[in-house]
């Protein structure tokens, strides 16, 4: 290394070289100071990565990024971003990015068996089309599926549902925020019959206390936990409960950290009620006025395959596992009595005072609380129960919809929100909360769709675990997979996933920017555009609407999900996908193609090219012949425009940095269901939890039940999956970027010092983690970021080299479908 | 002596750009012929249905010299093992060097002004506790090679490039 001197008298030289050289620069200094060089376009969008949804500038010179920031202007984020955050100028530029169609071939021709070769985009939709037809001709709609995402954009989501649910007919779709967000979906429908939260960030400002329920925010969220931590250090009476299964980084800041074992949250929760009660701190006003009681259906089973003897004995996993029956309060009272401060505190292994140390913060009236939760909850095989727990203690104290008293459900994705959510791309969805099941939904949809009554099938479709299972067992046929990552992101994919996408009978199509290990899997990989490559819109957490324009052009040969969705639908002629006996009660599709009926001829086709501002990008509105992505949103926002989920006009979404809806006469919403605040609330009610028909929210009595597998005597161990603050998911962006990946390359497993002794392993040993369903290799982490209690191990899942999902367990939540990542019973040896 | 080391430094920037063209035909060529792993790129061409040794843990870089940012606004990177240090509640070990009333004892970097803003751009007497927790934005590194080479491309070489083409005319 040389000194400053040095480094000085270096230079000197070198310019004295150019100077005798070839090139000889007119400025005379090592500044370029011209504007017209200088000069960067800055614009807005939202962040790719996670559901906190922060607004980031982007700094485009010559057609490229080459510099992004926090947005200053943007009320989520004011001018932070976290460092995934900061380094998104380089996710699109990753060395390997796809560039055109690869097919497995032999000699020229498809071949599942078969070597990747390039094909041009026209040979790959062929084989797709005759793929697809094929199997609609052999087996109908209900062996064509998609499994989508909750990072498309709204109206790339909103493409997909009409291109299946109406296009094909079939319910197969499903967004890999099934993963991530159904059990809280499941839990709002439940509790508030209407989806997503009441309350908003601004609640970080306001609160005295806030409670982390299994989330990892520090790591997860870390905007909102830069901002919970302001809340706590200026305003020092601000109290923070920190509850996980694994001491991490969140507890850095508790007041009150407790670790938990496994699946015990749900008789803490339980424990919380009966402390109110017990202490007689009930808000009884808001509770005559604004809740009912029920007793919810038990033994629910775990969502596993029929013939696993877990289902066989389980008494209600059929279609009554979510049904209930009215109680009165002292029913309920008596029912969370069990749930006493010295059983929970044996159950969880959580010390009776840091048990009551918590009751108090939700007991007390005088504090306003918080609560925050996220994969703890929502990825647990009674997740939709726990969410219901946790706004039981909000509803009984009275403390929602105000600023600082909040139940809040954050969200992984960057559009879990906007685009599984409010779309609603899940297998028994449509759009604003509707449901395939309802026949005046379907015909609502039809509607607005302007197609013939019968189109939308009514039963609900494949969700995201099942429709591994059926590739397995060869019911789906084909299958698209676009913006996600699923062969690293389903659980047990030794037993159902990786056979499933290998089954000879199945054609598989893998839409990504980069070769993931799904696209690996795939028969055929179409090279994608992603993020500002394309314009589109997102909605993150607090029901913010964000969107942004395309800025720069994808490389040459890479499509978005958009493009690919709309230009596919083209190959269908209506007559391919729908019966006779449909057509007939529309005459006028005959002969048309599914773009012509979906998109261009649909009110998706009313807004003309003109209103694009002319100095903007737009490669799938220039290609198609109008503005499809207003075209999109608009039709897709009259769904739910005067039923609660109201939109702003689209162009208004280029001007804002968001706006939460609803949105109505111009206006946000701050708190939904409080009068003065939501414009939907009953004048004179003060509170309308006007998602149930009696505007009042339901207190659910739901027991603990254990979890589907616990640690014996040869499975010894819990292992529990997660994420890790400098990668995104999957990490096939914040892989390719060397700072992220530098800072952490590979999934280690973190373990208890004594827990390494015990198995006579040290830090760095090469170990194989060993479930019933399937192994990997990591090597040994003792210290750092994460302390696992003894007994416990924590992998991440964010290591394409190292996939964790061929041990995990593919149980869920018999209620929300949705995957338990967080707990199976694993043993370790020595390589 | 200093003269060398730039002729070098000239030669081996030759050598690497020759290198990237050869290996940019060598793709153009190759893409006929994919084989079926060239797809696992972040699995060092493994099947799924196998695994390679996971590598050891690498060590962290502890060299403590500055690395460049790729845009101003880029966090720095920290050049430094942060092993044992406390950033909670009651003590944060980053700002015993990195404050504005450390640095002269230190010598090291003092924290960016932005710091001591708070949320609506307001300077406050010490650093904000929204920039409390350090970590959420600056990362060590570790002495692993990226996997795969990014192709970003800093603002300051398409400028260079600009003022080049500019002289020609």
């Amino acid at each position: 290394m040389i000194n400053r001197r040095e480094f000085i008298k270096a230079n000197a030289i070198a310019a004295a070289a150019a100077v005798a050289g070839v090139s000889v620069p007119s400025l005379a200094s090592n500044l370029i100071t011209s504007s017209d060089i200088t000069k960067l376009k800055w614009d807005k969008a939202p962040c790719r990565f996670c559901g906190t949804g922060c607004s980031v500038n982007v700094g485009v010179m010559d057609g490229k990024v080459v510099a992004t920031h926090g947005d200053i202007k943007s009320p989520v984020n004011k001018g932070l971003n976290c460092v995934k955050g900061y380094f998104l100028s380089k996710i699109m530029y990753g060395k390997d990015r796809l560039t055109q169609p690869l097919l497995r071939m032999t000699n020229g021709k498809y071949d599942k068996q078969g070597e990747f070769a390039p094909v041009s985009w026209d040979k790959a939709f062929d084989v797709m089309a005759e793929k697809a037809k094929a199997t609609l001709n052999k087996s109908g709609p209900e062996a064509v599926g998609m499994f989508g995402s909750g990072q498309w954009t709204v109206q790339e989501g909103y493409a997909a549902v009409k291109l299946m649910k109406a296009g094909f007919r079939t319910n197969n779709i499903d967004p890999n925020a099934r993963h991530c967000m159904a059990s809280a979906v499941g839990g709002f429908m439940r509790t508030f019959g209407i989806d997503e939260p009441m309350g908003c960030y601004d609640d970080l400002e306001a609160a005295d206390a806030f409670v982390l329920w299994g989330s990892n925010m520090a790591e997860m969220h870390p905007i909102l936990w830069t901002r919970l931590t302001d809340r706590r250090l200026s305003a020092p009476h601000v109290k923070v409960a920190v509850l996980s299964t694994f001491e991490h980084r969140s507890f850095d800041l508790a007041d009150n950290g407790m670790v938990f074992t496994p699946q015990t949250d749900l008789a803490i929760l339980n424990f919380i009620a009966n402390y109110i009660i017990q202490t007689d701190r009930v808000n009884k006003d808001f509770v005559n006025k604004h809740t009912n009681f029920r007793l919810g259906e038990t033994d629910i089973g775990y969502g596993l395959r029929p013939e696993h003897p877990l289902e066989q004995v389980a008494k209600n996993n059929g279609k009554t596992a979510g049904s209930s029956t009215e109680i009165d309060f002292d029913t309920y009272a008596k029912f969370v009595s069990t749930y006493t401060a010295e059983y929970t505190a044996k159950l969880s292994g959580v010390p009776v005072h840091k048990l009551e140390a918590l009751a108090e913060l939700y007991a007390d009236p005088k504090i306003k609380v918080t609560s925050f939760w996220t994969m703890g909850f929502n990825q647990h095989t009674r997740g939709v129960w726990a969410n219901n727990l946790a706004y039981n203690i909000h509803l009984l104290t009275g403390k929602i919809s105000t600023p600082g008293n909040s139940p809040f459900s954050l969200t992984g994705q960057p559009s879990a929100c906007g685009t599984a959510r409010e779309v609603g791309t899940f297998s028994h969805r449509l759009p604003a909360d509707l449901v395939v099941t309802n026949p005046k939904h379907r015909a609502t949809a039809e509607k607005i769709w302007n197609l013939p009554s019968g189109t939308v099938p009514a039963k609900p479709g494949y969700h995201a675990a099942l429709q591994n299972r059926m590739l397995k067992d060869g019911k789906l046929n084909f299958y698209w997979v676009q913006c996600n990552n699923n062969m690293q992101a389903a659980a047990n994919i030794n037993e159902e996933a990786y056979p499933g996408y290998r089954n000879p009978e199945n054609f598989i199509v893998v839409s990504d920017p980069y070769p993931t290990v799904t696209a690996q899997a795939a028969d055929l990989i179409l090279p994608t555009a992603m993020w500002v490559e394309k314009e589109g819109v997102y909605g993150n957490a607090e029901r913010r609407t964000q969107s942004w324009y395309q800025m720069v052009e994808a490389p040459t040969g890479a499509k978005s999900d958009l493009w690919q969705l709309v230009e596919f639908s083209k190959r269908f002629k209506v007559e391919d996908v729908w019966p006779e006996e449909l057509i007939a009660k529309k005459p006028d599709v005959r002969g048309k193609t599914l773009f012509d009926v979906l998109y261009k001829d649909a009110s998706v086709g009313n807004f003309s090219l003109d209103e694009i501002p002319k100095d903007r990008l737009n490669h799938e509105s220039r290609d198609f012949g109008f503005y499809i992505q207003k075209g999109l949103f608009e039709e897709y926002a009259s769904f739910g425009r005067g039923h609660g989920h109201d939109l702003a006009p689209y162009d208004r979404y280029h001007q804002e940095r968001g706006l939460r809806w609803p949105v109505v006469n111009g206006k946000e919403t701050q708190w939904r269901f409080k009068e003065g605040s939501d414009p939907y609330v009953k004048p004179g009610s003060g509170w309308d939890f006007y998602g149930h028909k009696d505007g009042r929210a339901i207190i659910f009595a739901l027991p603990y039940e254990p979890p589907a597998e616990s640690p014996d005597d040869e499975y010894d161990l819990w292992l529990s999956t997660g994420r890790v603050l400098e990668h995104w998911h999957s990490g096939s962006m914040t892989q390719r970027v060397p700072e992220l990946y530098k800072s952490m390359p590979d999934a280690l497993v973190y373990m208890h010092p004594d827990d390494a002794k015990a198995r006579n392993m040290r830090r760095g040993d090469l170990v194989k983690l060993i479930s019933r369903r399937g192994e990997v290799q990591t090597r040994v982490e003792t210290r750092g970021r994460n302390k696992p209690p003894i007994g416990l191990v924590y992998m991440p899942w964010f290591d394409a080299s190292r996939l964790v999902n061929k041990v995990t367990l593919d149980a869920t939540d018999p209620l929300s479908k949705q995957t338990d990542y967080k707990k199976c019973a694993i043993k370790i040896v020595k390589v | 002596m200093k003269n060398l080391n730039i002729k070098s430094a000239i030669t081996n920037l030759l050598a690497v750009s020759l290198l990237t063209v050869i290996s940019i035909s060598f793709t153009v060529v190759a893409a006929d012929k994919l084989e079926i792993n060239t797809v696992a790129t972040l699995r060092d061409h493994t099947e799924i249905d196998t695994q390679k040794e996971p590598n050891r843990i690498y060590k962290v870089v502890n060299k403590d010299i500055k690395q460049g940012r790729n845009y101003p606004m880029q966090p720095p990177i920290i050049p430094h093992t942060i092993r044992g240090y406390e950033v909670n509640r009651n003590n944060n070990k980053c700002m015993s060097c990195h404050s504005r009333h450390r640095t002269e004892k230190s010598q090291a970097p003092m924290v960016s002004v932005t710091h001591y803003m708070d949320r609506d751009g307001n300077f406050l007497a010490d650093v904000s506790p929204r920039r409390y927790f350090c970590n959420q934005c600056h990362v060590i590194q570790l002495d692993a090679e990226p996997l795969i080479e990014n192709s970003f491309i800093d603002m300051n070489s398409l400028m260079k490039s600009k003022t080049v083409n500019t002289d020609q005319h």
